[in-house]
C-alpha cells in the first residue's frame, strides 16, 4: 500500500530567526468562512454585555477635608497632583497615585472661592471670602518656615472664582465685576462691568487665550477680550448659569452648566441660539469640565451625580454615583484623559475612571488590538435594539429615576399643552420655538 | 445809561454766582477780580465788544486769500464749507458708543476666531487622532522642566525630600540610635553567654564525655574537609568538561599526534594527557555522596523500586517488544503466558478481563462497533457468492497480499457493486444478527477501530475454511476467531512478550476468502455506514409532506361568516340558502407566489420570527440615508477571520488615542500655523486629517456612508 506524506517547502512555515512572528497560512475564501454578520453580531453583544460587566468606574475617595469640598484644581504638569479647596477655607494637596494628601494648608477664612495653578506648575492661586487673592508656593515650606503665601492682595469685594491665564503672567478675578490683574501688580489693570451684577465664573479660552467667558448673577453670559476696554458681547438665559467652560481643542466652542438642569453648548459667535442643549440632569448643574482631547465633557450637579456627555450628544453616555456621595460641587477631568476628580459636600474627592470598564495599565498588543476590534463592532452594531438597550442600561438611585421619569411627563404633557394650543388658534399665531431656542431670552450686543 | 446799568446788573450777577458756588462742599478757588479793561472777560466767554457781535468763517478766511502758502485745495473745500450751513450733529450717547465698541470689538474676535475653522474641521474629520497633538513641543517643554528641577537639586518623583533635608533626616534620628544601641547590647550579652557556656563545659572532668565529645567534632571536622575537598574535584571536572583542555584538540596535542608516529616520548606525553583527562572526567561516588543519596531516598519513599522505574521511557513505538527488552523476566509469569496462536486454553480468562475493559468503553465507541459488525456481516454475505483463495502466513507476508488484493479489486469491482445492491436489499436481516452479536469483537480504543481494517482482512482469511454461513445465524466459530484477532495485537504490545521468545507460525490451510473491495476506499465506506444509520428514515417524502403543510398554512383561508336564521328560516336541518352563503362568504386575495415555488428542495419560510426580530433593526439610524447604505456596512465584516492583517489593522483603528502619563495640553497656536501650509504638507501628517488611509475595504462597501456622515457633521457643524 502506498501511503502519501505531507510535504511542504519550509521556507513557506519556518521562521529566519525566533524574532519574527509565526506565519500563519489563512484562506480568505468567503465560502469558508460563513456567517460573518451573525458571528460578529454574536461578538459585539458579547463585547457590550462584558463592558457593562467590568464597568466599575469608582477608584478611590480622598478623605480628610473637614468641610465640603468647593473647588479643584488640576496641577499643570504633574498629573499626580490636585489641590482642593474646601469650605473652611482649608487647602489641601493630593497625591493621586498614592491616594494620600501631602500638605494642607489654611489659605483663607471663610470658603475657598476659587483656586488656580499657575502655566509653569510652581505656584498657585486661591481666592477666599476673605477678599483676598494669595499666591503660593507649590512645594511644601522647608523644615521650621511657616506657610505664608508668596503675595496677597486685598480686594474690595469678595471674589468668587478665578483663573490664570495660558501662558503669560496674568490672571482674572470675578466677583462684582471682571478684573484682570498683573501679577506684579496689586491692583487690576483692567476691570470689566456691564450694568450691576455679580459674576459666578470666569474662565480664560485656552486656545485663544486672550478671550475670557463669565457667568453673571442676571443669567447671562459674557464674552471679553482681555485686549479691549469694554466686553463684547452678552447673551441672558431663561436661568442663570453657574459655571462655564471652553473647549480646549476648539476655539470657540464652550459649554455653561445651567440651574435648570441643562448644558449649553455654544458657539462663540453665534450666541442666539446655542449648538446642543444637553439634558440628564434631574437638579441644577453646578460644574463642568472638558476632557482634555475636547470630545466629551464631564458635568456635575446637585442631584448628587456626575455625568459624561459626548460634545454633540444631547443625553450622557456615563452617570456616575454612590450611595455616599452627596452634592456634587466641583468636577475635574484629568489631562491625561484616563480620570475624573469630583468633590462633594461630603468632604470627599473622588477619583473615577473616565471609561468605565477600561482597563487601567499597560496592555499587551494583543490585549490592545482586541479591545479595539470589540469597540469597532459595538460602535458597526450600535443600532441593533438589543445591543443599544444593554449598552445603554445604567442603574440609577431611586430617587433620580423617579425624579427623570417624572421630568419626562412634564416635559410631555408641556407640548401637548403647546401643540394643542396651536391646534386651536389662527394659524401662525402660536409660532414653533424649538428646544435650542426655548432657552434664550435675549443676546445684548 | 442803559448800558452801565447792564453791566452793573451783570457784575452783580456774576457776584451771586460766586457766592453761591461758594456755598457748595468744596471751595473753589476764587478768581482774581480784575478792574482793568477784561472787565468782561471771563475764562469761558469772550465778549466781543464793538458793532459786530459775531465772528463769521468769512473774516477768517479773508486773510487766507493774502497768505500765499495755502494750496488751491484747501481754499476749495474752505469755500465748500462756507457755503455749508449745516449745524454738526450732537455726540452719541454714552451707551450708543459703547454699544458700538463692543460690536467692533466682537466683531474683530469673532474673525479671529474663526481662524479656528479650519482646524477643527479637519479635526472633526480625521479617521484617528492621536492626543497630544503636539508632541515634541511637550517633549521639549518637560525636558526643560526637568532641568530645572535638576538644576535646583528639587526631587523629581515623589519622595518630596531634597537632598538637604534627607541629611537633616538622617542627623536627627533619635530612634534608630536607640534601636542601635539595644541591638549592641543584645549582641554583646549573647556573646558572653557563649563564653561562659563554653568555660563550663571546659571544666567537665568526666573522660567519657570528652571521649564523645571529641570524636563528634572530629567528624564534623574530618566531613567538613572532605566535602570541601569534595567541591574542589568537582569543580575541576566541571572546568575540564567545560574546557576539554586534555582531550587533544589543543595546538600542542594535534603537534603531538603528528610527532607521536615515530616519537615515543611525545605517543606517552600524549597519553599522560589524556590520563589526565580521564581522572578529571572521572566521577566520583563518595561515600558521602552515597549517603546523602540515600537519605534522600529514605525521605522520599521506604519501598525500594526497580531501577527501569526510572529509565526513560522509549518514545519509539510502544508496541514495539524489542523496545521493552530490559525488563527481566519473572519465571512464574512466563508459565503464565501462553502463546497466542497456542490456542484456547487461557482464552476463557482473557475474555473474562477483557470483558471488563469493554465496561469502560465510552457509548460512541459501542456504536461504532455496532456499525462496523453490520459491515463485517455484509461481508460475510457478499463471501458468500464472492470467493477467493489467499494465502496467510505471516506478517510480513500481508503486504504483498495487499498488493494481490489491490489487483483483484480492480476485477471484482463489477461484482461488488452488484452485489451491495443485494446486500442492501437483505439489509434487515442483517440488522437482526447484528443485535445478536454485540459485545463479542474486542475494539478498546479509537486507534484500534482504525486499525481494524487490517485484522478485518486476517478475520475474513480465518473465516474462509469454514463453510460459508447463512446470512441468519452467523456461526459462533469464526465469531470467536474474530474476537482472538484483535487479541493478537493486543498481545504485541504487552510488557511480558520478550524479546527471547520465538514468534510461532500459524499454519493455516488455504482456503477461499473474501476479498473485501469495500476497505480500500475509505468515504465509500463511510457513507455505506451512514445510510445503514438511517436506514429507516424517508427523508425525502417527510420533507416534501413538510413543505406541503407549509404552503397550506401559507394560503389564505376562506372566511363563512354566514348566519343561520337571518332574514330566512332557521332551525334543525335547514341549511342557509346558497345566494346568503355567497354573499357572506369571503375569499381572500391569493398571496403573492411563494420564493420557494419553483425550488423543489428548499422551504423558505416568510413568516417573521419573533426571536430574531428582536435582534432587528427596524428603523434606519440617523445618519444613513437609505436602506442599503446601512446594509452595506453591516455586511462588511472587520474581523481577521475575513480581512488581511492590514485591513483589519485599518479598521479597527480608534479614533481618538491617548498616551499613558502623557498631559494633552490646549491646542497651541502652532496648530493654525500648520494649517496655513500647503495641503502638500498636511497630506504628510500621520493618522491626521482624513485623507490619509480611506477605503481598502475591499470594494465591500461602507465607503459611502462614511463621506455621507462627514458631509452630514460638515453641515451641522456649519450651522
Amino acid at each position: 500500500m502506498k501511503v502519501k506524506v505531507l510535504s511542504r517547502n519550509p521556507d513557506d512555515y519556518v521562521r529566519e530567526t525566533k524574532y519574527d512572528i509565526q506565519r500563519v497560512p489563512r484562506n480568505y475564501d468567503p465560502t469558508l468562512h460563513p456567517f460573518e454578520v451573525c458571528r460578529e453580531y454574536t461578538q459585539a453583544l458579547n463585547s457590550t454585555k462584558l463592558d457593562r460587566v467590568f464597568a466599575k468606574p469608582f477608584l478611590a475617595s480622598l478623605d480628610g477635608h473637614r468641610d465640603g469640598v468647593n473647588c479643584m484644581a488640576k496641577h499643570t504638569s504633574s498629573l499626580s497632583t490636585l489641590l482642593s479647596g474646601s469650605c473652611d477655607g482649608e487647602v489641601k494637596v493630593w497625591n493621586l497615585t498614592k491616594h494620600e494628601c501631602v500638605r494642607t494648608l489654611q489659605a483663607h477664612e471663610g470658603f475657598v472661592r476659587g483656586m488656580v495653578v499657575r502655566h509653569c506648575g510652581t505656584s498657585f492661586f486661591t481666592v477666599g471670602d476673605d477678599k483676598t487673592i494669595k499666591q503660593w508656593k507649590m512645594e511644601a515650606p522647608g523644615y521650621g518656615e511657616e506657610e505664608e503665601p508668596l503675595n496677597t492682595i486685598l480686594g474690595k469685594t469678595v471674589f468668587t472664582g478665578l483663573d490664570h491665564h495660558q501662558k503669560d503672567a496674568v490672571f482674572a478675578t470675578c466677583g462684582q465685576q471682571v478684573d484682570i490683574w498683573d501679577e506684579q501688580r496689586s491692583s487690576p489693570i483692567r476691570s470689566f462691568t456691564w450694568g450691576v451684577d455679580s459674576f459666578s465664573a470666569v474662565r480664560f479660552n485656552p486656545v485663544e487665550t486672550e478671550l475670557l467667558a463669565s457667568c453673571a448673577s442676571d443669567r447671562s453670559i459674557v464674552l471679553y477680550d482681555m485686549r479691549e476696554s469694554a466686553p463684547l458681547k452678552k447673551v441672558i438665559m431663561t436661568m442663570r448659569s453657574n459655571t462655564l467652560c471652553w473647549n480646549p481643542m476648539e476655539a470657540y466652542h464652550f459649554t455653561c452648566s445651567n440651574e435648570d438642569y441643562n448644558l449649553y453648548t455654544y458657539d462663540m459667535r453665534y450666541l442666539d441660539r446655542p449648538m446642543t442643549v444637553h439634558m440628564d440632569h434631574v437638579s441644577a448643574v453646578l460644574d463642568v469640565d472638558y476632557s482634555p482631547t475636547g470630545k466629551e465633557f464631564v458635568s456635575a450637579s446637585f442631584d448628587k451625580t456626575v455625568r459624561i456627555f459626548p460634545k454633540e450628544n444631547g443625553h450622557s453616555r456615563e452617570v456616575y454615583h454612590t450611595k455616599r456621595m452627596q452634592h456634587v460641587i466641583c468636577v475635574k477631568w484629568s489631562a491625561d484623559n484616563k480620570y475624573i476628580l469630583s468633590g462633594s459636600d461630603e468632604m470627599n474627592i473622588r477619583l473615577w475612571k473616565a471609561n468605565a470598564s477600561e482597563k487601567l495599565g499597560v496592555l499587551a498588543p494583543r490585549e490592545k488590538q482586541a479591545s479595539n476590534y470589540s469597540q469597532k463592532l459595538k460602535e458597526k452594531f450600535q443600532h441593533h435594539p438589543q445591543i443599544r438597550r444593554i449598552a445603554r442600561h445604567r442603574h440609577l438611585p431611586k430617587n433620580i429615576f423617579h425624579e427623570s421619569k417624572e421630568l419626562r411627563i412634564m416635559k410631555e404633557a408641556r407640548r401637548r399643552k403647546e401643540r394643542n394650543v396651536r391646534k386651536h388658534s389662527k394659524p401662525g399665531a402660536v409660532p414653533v420655538v424649538s428646544e435650542k431656542e426655548k432657552h434664550v431670552v435675549t443676546v445684548v450686543k | 445809561e442803559g448800558e452801565e446799568e447792564e453791566e452793573e446788573d451783570e457784575r452783580k450777577h456774576q457776584k451771586l454766582l460766586e457766592a453761591i458756588s461758594s456755598l457748595g462742599a468744596k471751595r473753589k478757588k476764587t478768581l482774581g477780580e480784575r478792574s482793568e479793561a477784561a472787565v468782561q472777560m471771563s475764562e469761558f466767554t469772550v465778549t466781543a465788544e464793538g458793532e459786530r457781535d459775531r465772528v463769521d468763517l468769512s473774516d477768517l478766511i479773508g486773510s487766507m486769500e493774502k497768505t500765499p502758502g495755502v494750496t488751491s485745495r484747501t481754499k476749495k473745500q474752505l469755500k465748500n464749507l462756507q457755503k455749508d450751513n449745516k449745524t454738526i450733529e450732537s455726540p452719541l450717547s454714552r451707551q450708543e458708543t459703547d454699544r458700538i465698541q463692543r460690536d467692533v470689538a466682537f466683531q474683530k474676535a469673532a474673525t479671529e476666531v474663526t481662524k479656528w475653522k479650519g482646524v477643527i474641521k479637519q479635526n472633526q474629520r480625521a479617521e484617528q487622532l492621536i492626543f497630544p497633538l503636539n508632541r515634541e513641543l511637550t517633549l521639549r517643554w518637560r525636558r526643560r522642566f526637568f532641568s530645572l528641577l535638576h538644576a535646583n537639586k528639587q526631587p523629581i518623583h515623589d519622595p518630596i525630600l531634597t537632598p538637604a533635608e534627607e541629611a537633616s533626616m538622617k542627623a536627627m534620628s533619635l530612634e534608630e540610635a536607640k534601636i542601635r544601641r539595644a541591638e549592641l547590647q543584645k549582641a554583646r550579652a549573647l556573646q558572653s553567654y557563649y563564653e561562659a557556656k563554653a568555660r563550663r563545659a571546659r571544666k567537665i572532668k568526666s573522660k567519657a564525655y570528652h571521649k564523645v565529645h571529641n570524636k563528634a567534632k572530629r567528624k564534623e571536622f574530618l566531613k567538613r574537609s572532605m566535602r570541601l575537598e569534595l567541591n574542589k574535584i568537582e569543580m575541576a571536572r566541571m572546568q575540564e568538561r567545560m574546557s576539554l583542555k586534555h582531550q587533544n584538540s589543543g595546538k600542542w596535542a594535534k603537534s603531538k599526534v603528528i610527532m607521536g608516529k615515530y616519537d615515543l616520548v611525545a605517543r606517552k606525553a600524549m597519553q599522560q594527557q589524556l590520563e589526565v583527562n580521564k581522572d578529571l572526567t572521572q566521577k566520583i561516588v563518595t561515600s558521602l555522596n552515597a549517603e546523602e543519596e540515600e537519605e534522600e531516598e529514605e525521605g522520599g519513599d521506604a519501598e525500594v523500586l526497580p531501577d527501569f522505574v526510572n529509565d526513560a521511557e522509549q518514545a519509539v513505538d510502544p508496541s514495539n517488544p524489542w523496545m521493552r527488552g530490559k525488563l527481566s523476566e519473572d519465571p512464574t509469569e512466563k508459565d503464565m503466558i501462553v502463546d497466542l496462536t497456542a490456542e484456547e486454553a487461557p482464552r476463557a480468562a482473557e475474555e473474562e478481563e477483557e470483558e471488563e475493559e469493554e465496561v469502560k468503553e465510552p457509548e460512541e465507541e459501542v456504536l461504532l462497533r455496532e456499525f462496523d459488525e453490520r459491515r463485517k456481516q455484509r461481508q460475510a454475505q457478499e463471501a458468500e457468492a464472492q470467493i477467493t483463495v489467499e494465502e496467510e502466513d505471516d506478517d510480513e507476508e500481508e503486504e504483498e497480499e495487499d498488493k494481490a488484493a489491490d489487483e483483484e479489486e480492480a476485477e471484482l469491482s463489477v461484482f461488488t457493486s452488484l452485489f451491495r445492491e443485494k446486500a442492501e436489499a437483505a439489509a434487515d436481516v442483517t440488522d437482526t444478527s447484528a443485535q445478536l452479536e454485540e459485545g463479542l469483537t474486542r475494539i478498546r480504543t479509537l486507534e484500534d477501530v482504525e486499525l481494524l481494517s487490517v485484522p478485518q482482512e486476517e478475520a475474513a482469511a480465518d473465516e474462509a475454511p469454514l463453510p460459508p454461513p447463512p446470512a441468519e445465524n452467523p456461526p459462533p466459530v469464526p465469531q470467536k476467531r474474530e474476537a482472538a484477532k484483535p487479541k493478537k495485537r493486543k498481545r504485541a504490545i504487552e510488557l511480558k512478550e520478550v524479546l527471547t521468545k520465538e514468534p510461532k507460525v500459524i499454519q493455516v490451510p488455504l482456503a477461499p476468502t473474501v476479498e473485501d473491495a469495500e476497505d480500500a476506499d475509505e468515504p465509500l465506506d463511510q457513507r455505506g455506514l451512514i445510510k445503514e444509520a438511517f436506514a429507516g428514515d424517508d427523508v425525502v417524502a417527510d420533507f416534501l409532506k413538510d413543505k406541503r403543510k407549509q404552503e397550506d398554512a401559507g394560503k389564505p383561508k376562506v372566511v363563512d361568516l354566514t348566519l343561520p336564521g337571518w332574514g330566512e328560516w332557521g332551525g334543525t336541518g335547514l341549511k342557509p340558502s346558497r345566494s346568503k352563503r355567497r354573499r357572506f362568504r369571503t375569499k381572500a386575495v391569493p398571496p403573492p407566489p411563494r420564493k420557494d415555488q419553483r425550488l423543489p428542495s428548499v422551504i423558505i419560510s416568510e413568516n417573521r420570527n419573533s426571536a430574531v426580530r428582536l435582534h432587528q433593526v427596524n428603523s434606519l439610524p440617523f445618519p444613513f440615508q437609505n436602506h442599503s447604505q446601512f446594509e452595506s456596512t453591516i455586511r462588511s465584516p472587520l474581523g481577521r477571520t475575513w480581512n488581511t492583517e492590514r485591513t483589519v489593522k485599518k479598521n479597527i483603528k480608534p479614533k481618538v488615542v491617548t498616551q499613558m502619563g502623557a498631559i494633552i495640553e490646549p491646542m497651541a497656536r502652532e496648530e493654525l500655523l500648520k494649517d496655513k501650509r500647503p495641503a502638500a504638507g498636511r497630506g504628510g501628517r500621520g493618522g491626521r486629517g482624513g485623507r490619509g488611509g480611506r477605503g481598502g475595504r475591499g470594494g465591500r462597501g461602507g465607503r459611502g456612508v462614511d463621506s455621507q456622515r462627514r458631509h452630514i457633521r460638515d453641515k451641522r457643524a456649519e450651522k
